[in-house]
């Protein structure tokens, strides 16, 4: 067995130095690595790729929204017929927008389905209860990406539920009417409600989103896998290249009061 | 330089004034040439090269062999052996890295706020204040035939579109004598449901099969129409609400009576102002009397024990 280390061959450089000089200067690489390279439990379940699945649900929404922006037209007496343009003369027009019409289901769905597999693996147990608080603000901010997006159409069905949801809204006790009329920018339904839901739909709520997936995901990486719960192994274990006390705390904290009797 | 005799510590500058005279000459010079090239350019380049100079030899003092003037230490030295009553001296005294971090944390703030709040004035604003009031010419008085029922559309705001477009039921119920005085009376109902604000209808025939004409009259407020018909009441078709032909509920979700708007007769034509809320309506046509509170919106309970849950609302018109 020879102890030399074998010379990479050039290939193997071409490849390596400009990773090498990322790496260097960024610590980039050992960042993606550590994001994608886990220790999962072994008898992790295919239940468990429900969250990657709502990402990417979410991430093809987000491509789709995008393009859609480039021909819709948010004004009361272009909007339909800008959705009609798209739908019936842009290129391929109808697919994207069926993709981003369709995957809107696609994604709420998701996103009950990862919740119910979170909740029946009891994944959402300490350490992770931050996690599950905030794929619920993740759930609300979908919904929201829901109700604004179903007035952009500017059709009647478009129109006739926004009215009534608005005015659900409107009913709250105490500042019901006043988010309503936040929700209209005046006291009816007009230009400024459809620019406002707009905005609210491509820029301030996908924003939102942004913001929590990433806090969502850090406490993902941060806390680790769940095991299904019929699993023999510990919940959560330790990364290979880290001490293990680091993580004690998180993945297999001591019993209530153990540590005070002594 | 033999890299022994290199000085361990980073070389500084003794503090120095001339840089500060040497950009106001290049200020000065800059000045110039915008307002007099010929003059003041010149003196302040003539300052520029004046403190350039000092700066520069002030800088090179060092190198040139001088003598370096050093400011002497001010503070006392403290006395061996007697570290804890200093420490407890610096401890009381207010530390300048505190006074940092609160001005910077300070003056963010600041920033922040001078920046967010009519930002967010901006968006939220608009919808409360400055709502345009409308008024809407229906046409004259005789196009309403006596006891008739009319559904009414018109654009509240032209230059919005059709997105303005609102419908109203009006019924002329003959004249009303008032101090001795003849005057028209209508009711005029929104088709707003007082539940989510769906669009009620009229629960009955209307517009040709009845043999009558609707009117059309193009005019300040878009396309007018006015449909007879002859409603046994309205319903609103999303969850089921009914009313009678006075706005009553009388059955399903709604809280309470269809809102009506105000009008005035002006040179004989009838002319809609701001809509109003009403809880209930005794009696019918002009003889109804209607329990009229300011305008809400779509299912907010105006009487009753409910109310208590709606005690501010947004600005109306």
């Amino acid at each position: 067995m020879s102890t030399r280390r074998r010379q990479p061959s050039r290939m193997q450089q071409a490849v390596d130095f400009p990773l090498d000089w990322l790496e260097e200067r960024s610590g980039l690489v050992g960042g993606v690595k550590y994001f994608l390279f886990r220790k999962v439990p072994a008898d992790t379940n295919w239940m468990q790729t429900l969250g990657s699945a709502t990402l990417t649900a979410f991430l093809v929404q987000t491509v789709t929204g995008v393009i859609l922006a480039m021909y819709y037209q948010p004004t009361p007496n272009d909007a339909y017929a800008s959705i009609v343009n798209i739908t019936d003369h842009v290129t391929l027009g109808w697919l994207v927008r069926g993709m981003h019409k369709w995957g809107a289901s696609v994604f709420i769905i998701l996103m009950f389905l990862h919740m119910g597999r979170v909740f029946l693996f009891g994944a959402y147990k300490y350490p992770r209860e931050l996690n599950w608080v905030l794929g619920v603000l993740l759930l609300v901010m979908g919904m929201a990406e829901g109700f604004t997006g179903y007035l952009l159409p500017w059709d009647q069905t478009a129109y006739w539920a926004s009215v009534v949801g608005i005015n659900l809204n409107g009913t709250a006790p105490f500042l019901g009417p006043w988010l309503a009329q936040f929700l209209r920018g005046g006291q009816d339904i007009g230009a400024e409600t459809l620019a406002r839901f707009y905005s609210l739909h491509m820029l301030v709520i996908p924003g939102a989103i942004f913001a929590l997936i990433g806090l969502h995901l850090y406490l993902v990486i941060r806390l680790g896998v769940t095991s299904p719960p019929w699993s023999k192994e510990a919940a959560g274990a330790d990364r290979a290249d880290e001490p293990s006390q680091l993580r004690e705390g998180l993945t297999r904290p001591a019993a209530r009061g153990a540590g005070e009797s002594e | 330089m033999n890299p022994d005799e290199m000085p361990d510590e980073p070389h500084l500058p003794s503090p120095s004034i001339w840089p500060i005279g040497f950009a106001i000459g290049i200020a000065v010079l800059l000045v110039g040439l915008i307002i007099d090239p010929l003059w003041i350019s010149t003196i302040g380049g003539l300052i520029a090269v004046v403190f350039g100079v000092l700066w520069a030899r002030d800088a090179t003092s060092e190198l040139r062999g001088k003598p370096v003037a050093i400011e002497p230490e001010r503070r006392q030295a403290a006395p061996a052996g007697e570290d804890a009553p200093l420490q407890e001296l610096s401890a009381e005294r207010y530390p300048r890295s505190k006074f940092l971090e609160g001005t910077t944390l300070g003056l963010g703030a600041v920033i922040g706020g001078i920046i967010t709040v009519p930002v967010a004035g901006f968006a939220v604003l608009p919808g409360f204040v400055g709502q345009k009031q409308h008024k809407v010419d229906l046409g004259p008085v005789s196009d309403f035939a006596d006891g008739q029922w009319y559904i009414a559309t018109f654009m509240l705001d032209p230059s919005e579109g059709e997105v303005s477009r609102r419908t109203t039921f009006i019924r002329n119920n003959g004249p009303l004598t008032v101090k001795g005085k003849q005057v028209p009376s209508f009711t005029i109902i929104s088709n707003h449901c007082v539940h989510l604000g769906c669009p009620v209808q009229a629960n009955g025939p209307s517009g040709a099969i009845l043999g009558l004409k609707t009117l059309t009259e193009t005019g300040k407020n878009g396309k007018v129409t006015l449909t007879p018909t002859v409603p046994a009441g309205f319903g609103c078709p999303c969850h089921g609400g009914q009313y009678d032909t006075e706005g009553n509920r009388t059955a399903g979700p709604p809280v309470r009576a269809l809102d009506r708007y105000e009008y005035e007769i002006d040179n004989g034509r009838i002319v809609l102002l701001s809509t109003y809320s009403v809880a209930h309506v005794d009696g019918t046509g002009a003889q109804a009397k209607i329990q009229k509170y300011k305008p809400v919106g779509p299912g907010e309970h105006i009487d009753g024990i409910e109310q208590i849950f709606y005690p501010l609302n947004p600005p109306h018109h």
